[in-house]
């Protein structure tokens, strides 16, 4: 295993072998379970430049996101995306080759909106900066976005630049019942929501509000009388939302599958927890026997086939691979 | 025209749409960037995604070069055509094929204009959020290709940031499909790679954008400042606030000067700059923050400071910001549209650089911005008739480049690289990193034949032509931002 402090020692780690591939804090085992050398991020670790007036950050990739996410908080700003697994110590480079985002996405974007340069180590071991250190950028192809769930297949992440926004003044969450067609209304709404989430079981929609501390009474008793929750919706700790970005419900030695779906697919995901007003879909079972028919996805941990029900294909992924990567030091999208 | 390749597009096309005269070819000759023109060996002008592909199909046997093409307002040469190539003319893929009020996407045809989308959203309470200028006549096409912003960029993102899924052929042939219609994807994010490749990699078929609700209230503030620097630092303590506005905009005097003889602007007299603030959201929320918004600017020592107390006020604001770019044409019948980024706390420091290098070079320079995401939009005016008029102002356009670079920032935050500023792209990345660029594109197009000469250095300089407001500017059609 290589231990690279610096992102000249991750070149070295990345020549060092025929067949590499980074880890973080292994927080989604599944996505690093190939074979080859692991190079480590661990002390690839810390914060490199932090402007909060710019709202721009630039980390090393194994900067845990607990630590990410306090100091940002230090400074009333935050990653509105919602990282997760943030407890479980996950890192910030992990964060962005799995592209997971947590709750938040809904509002504003996941990781891959949020993301505004990389650098990384291509298969040729040479270090490339690209994409931008300021908020907008458009100069030369958008490799940082590509970068984002591409599961460290292509380059070695060593560094990642990010915008952030101010953390709201306060937050509100609320519980409704679940029923027909209030996801739609509620993501159509005046009321600007931040997060709408499905806890697994199916039975209630979590609700976040965002905004000013005063503004937020109102707003709060505006959303329940217009859609008439009456007395079974109720005001909830925003712990709730913690135990989701933990993964807290899922099964511990069992099989997680994220799948990006759509509104309309609700309904056959209501044994996990659904996501970012019904794109995104967490399902946990047990073992892989009993994932269902259906299921499109990405497994996170547990022993299933990384892509479950298959991925599209087409001539052009195999050479952009190719072009990252023509000795094939990292694994491939199928190993 | 070669009769090989005459041949071969007649078997995909009717004769009709395919356009070989000199004069059917004139109008395709330049783009937004008007000083520079070269012309097609032929226009295709395909009506469905098929017959798209099936022109690709031919350029690629033929390995002849092809540019895609919405309404060529690209500022930065992206679709001027390559001499002896194809132009595929996209206008006519203009169908909307699906507004889903539930998922609050829309899936559209690459010819759509951007305006169109919101338009035809508006009945669900939903809108597209970017909103370059040139809206009313700039393609999704294009906005894809360039990955293009408007004055909502700090808040709501760029092009990319709303696009989620795209069908293209590529230059060899292939027809891919990345993204969907949900707003999330497991898998490298080639959706987010193809937007913002300049029509390098390839023709957009269709594209799901997705729709947000419209915001139930806005609050516009124009604040006029006795200097840039008052202006530019009443920016910084509105972001130190914890605002995060829709919009935060400045103008420079010439530019306020310019939009009040276009359109009849007013402006608190003596402002040598002017700050356009907008918030955006529910009520509740706006009714707290507009409080807070006034007492940072009240503190920033403004001469002036006027809300908008309508819609009608606000459309005011708005028009004379939007209007500054064509009416610069007021004060000078030539001028060139710069788009450069910096970090936003060094946007005193730029603009006074700017003036500096300016008045070194003897040219006047207009500044309009995005100030909340350090967008810096310098009209560098210039006389054309000068034998050395044109070369002079492109100097300038290329110090002020290299002073954003050196700055930490970006030779392009929104218009692209296209031609114009391909010779810049090595100030921002190094030899390695242009090479591993140019490996990708090898990988979507290992002929080269998809908008060659573009965005990397080198390749031929097309000829120079006219100067001035790009044709539909003229017409009054579209403004620039
Ligand atoms: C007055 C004015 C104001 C402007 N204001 C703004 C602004 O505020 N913000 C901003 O970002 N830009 C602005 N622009 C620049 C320009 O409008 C944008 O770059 C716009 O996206 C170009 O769209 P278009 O349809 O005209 O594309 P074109 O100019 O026709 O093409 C632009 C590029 O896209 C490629 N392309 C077109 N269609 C496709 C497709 N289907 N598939 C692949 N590639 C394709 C072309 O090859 C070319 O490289 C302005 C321009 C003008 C003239």
């Amino acid at each position: 295993m290589f231990e690279p402090a610096t992102l000249a020692e991750l070149q070295d780690a990345v020549r060092g072998a025929p067949r590499v591939l980074c880890v973080g804090a292994g927080t989604k085992p599944r996505l690093s379970a190939v074979e080859g050398v692991r190079i480590s991020t661990r002390q690839l670790c810390g914060i490199v430049e932090y402007d909060p007036a710019e709202f721009t950050f630039t980390a090393l990739a194994g900067t845990p996101l607990a630590e990410i996410v306090a100091v940002l908080a230090e400074q009333g700003q935050h990653l509105p995306f919602d990282p997760v697994l943030v407890e479980a110590g996950s890192t910030l480079g992990g964060a962005v080759a799995s592209g997971l985002s947590g709750p938040g996405r809904f509002r504003f974007g996941g990781v891959r909106d949020f993301l505004l340069g990389v650098q990384c180590v291509d298969g040729l071991g040479r270090l490339l900066r690209l994409g931008g250190k300021v908020v907008k950028n458009a100069a030369g192809f958008d490799v940082p976005k590509f970068v984002v769930g591409s599961l460290g297949r292509f380059a070695a992440i060593g560094a990642v630049t990010f915008k952030v926004f101010p953390r709201p003044a306060a937050t509100r969450t609320l519980s409704l019942p679940a029923r027909p067609g209030l996801l739609e209304r509620l993501a159509a709404g005046r009321w600007n929501i931040d997060a709408i989430d499905i806890p697994p079981g199916g039975q209630r929609v979590l609700v976040r509000l965002v905004g000013p501390e005063e503004a937020l009474e109102p707003l709060a008793a505006d959303l329940l009388r217009a859609l008439s929750a009456g007395d079974d919706a109720a005001e909830v700790a925003p712990e709730f939302w913690n135990d989701l970005r933990e993964f807290r419900w899922a099964l511990p030695t069992g099989v997680l599958v994220k799948s990006a779906i759509t509104p309309g697919q609700v309904g056959d995901f209501t044994a996990g927890h659904v996501s970012c007003g019904g794109n995104v879909a967490y399902t946990s079972v047990a073992t892989a026997a009993e994932i269902p028919a259906h299921l499109v996805g990405l497994t996170l941990t547990g022993n299933a086939p990384l892509w479950v029900g298959g991925r599209p294909r087409y001539a052009v992924e195999a050479a952009v691979k190719q072009a990252f990567d023509p000795d094939h030091r990292f694994p491939s999208l199928d190993d | 025209m070669q009769p090989a390749a005459l041949n071969r597009f007649a078997s995909v096309l009717p004769a009709s749409r395919v356009l070989v005269r000199p004069a059917e070819l004139a109008a395709y000759e330049s783009d937004g960037l008007s000083a520079y023109a070269t012309r097609p060996l032929a226009v295709v002008v395909p009506e469905t995604c098929a017959e798209v592909v099936e022109v690709v199909r031919a350029c690629r046997d033929l390995q002849l070069p092809f540019v895609a093409r919405g309404s060529g307002t690209s500022l930065s040469g992206g679709s001027m055509p390559v001499a002896d190539g194809i132009v595929i003319a996209l206008n006519r893929l203009n169908r909307i094929e699906c507004i889903d009020p539930v998922e609050r996407i829309a899936v559209v045809q690459p010819g759509v204009v951007n305006a169109q989308v919101t338009a035809a959203a508006a009945a669900h309470g939903l809108y597209y959020a970017p909103d370059p200028s040139s809206q009313s006549v700039c393609t999704i096409g294009g906005n894809v290709a360039f990955n293009s912003g408007g004055a909502h960029c700090l808040k709501t993102g760029m092009t990319s940031n709303h696009v989620l899924g795209i069908r293209a052929v590529l230059a060899t042939g292939e027809v891919v499909e990345w993204g969907g219609r949900s707003r999330e994807r497991t898998g490298p994010d080639w959706c987010g790679l193809f937007t913002g490749s300049e029509g390098l990699f390839g023709v957009a078929l269709e594209i799901v954008l997705q729709l947000l609700p419209v915001p139930e209230m806005f609050h516009t503030v124009l604040a006029g400042y006795s200097s840039l620097e008052a202006a530019g630092d009443a920016v910084s303590a509105v972001i130190a606030a914890g605002l995060l506005p829709g919009a935060l905009e400045i103008m420079d005097r010439l530019a306020l000067e310019a939009a009040t003889a276009a359109v009849h602007a007013d402006y608190p007299p003596g402002s040598e700059a002017v700050l356009i603030v907008e918030l955006e959201g529910p009520r509740e929320v706006v009714e707290v923050e507009r409080r807070k918004l006034e007492e940072i600017l009240r503190a920033s020592g403004p001469l002036e400071m006027r809300p908008a107390r309508d819609m009608g006020e606000r459309a005011a604001i708005w028009k004379g910001r939007k209007s500054a770019f064509s009416a610069v044409g007021r004060l000078s019948a030539d001028f060139l549209v710069q788009d450069g980024v910096v970090p936003r706390r060094r946007l005193g420091e730029a603009l006074r650089q700017i003036g500096t290098m300016a008045s070194a070079a003897g040219l006047r320079v207009a500044n309009v911005f995005h100030a909340g995401d350090g967008n810096l939009h310098p009209l560098i005016l210039f006389d054309g008739r000068q034998p050395d008029g044109l070369a002079r102002a492109e100097a300038l356009a290329g110090d002020i480049l290299r002073m954003c670079v050196q700055m930490g920032g970006s030779i392009t935050g929104e218009h692209g690289v296209g031609m114009e500023k391909r010779d810049y792209l090595p100030d921002m990345f190094s030899a390695d990193e242009i090479d591993c660029m140019q490996r990708i594109r090898a990988a979507f197009d290992p002929l080269g034949i998809a908008n060659p000469g573009k965005m990397f250095p080198g390749g031929e300089a097309p000829a120079l032509s006219h100067h001035g407001l790009h044709p539909l500017e003229k017409a009054g059609t579209i403004e620039r931002m």
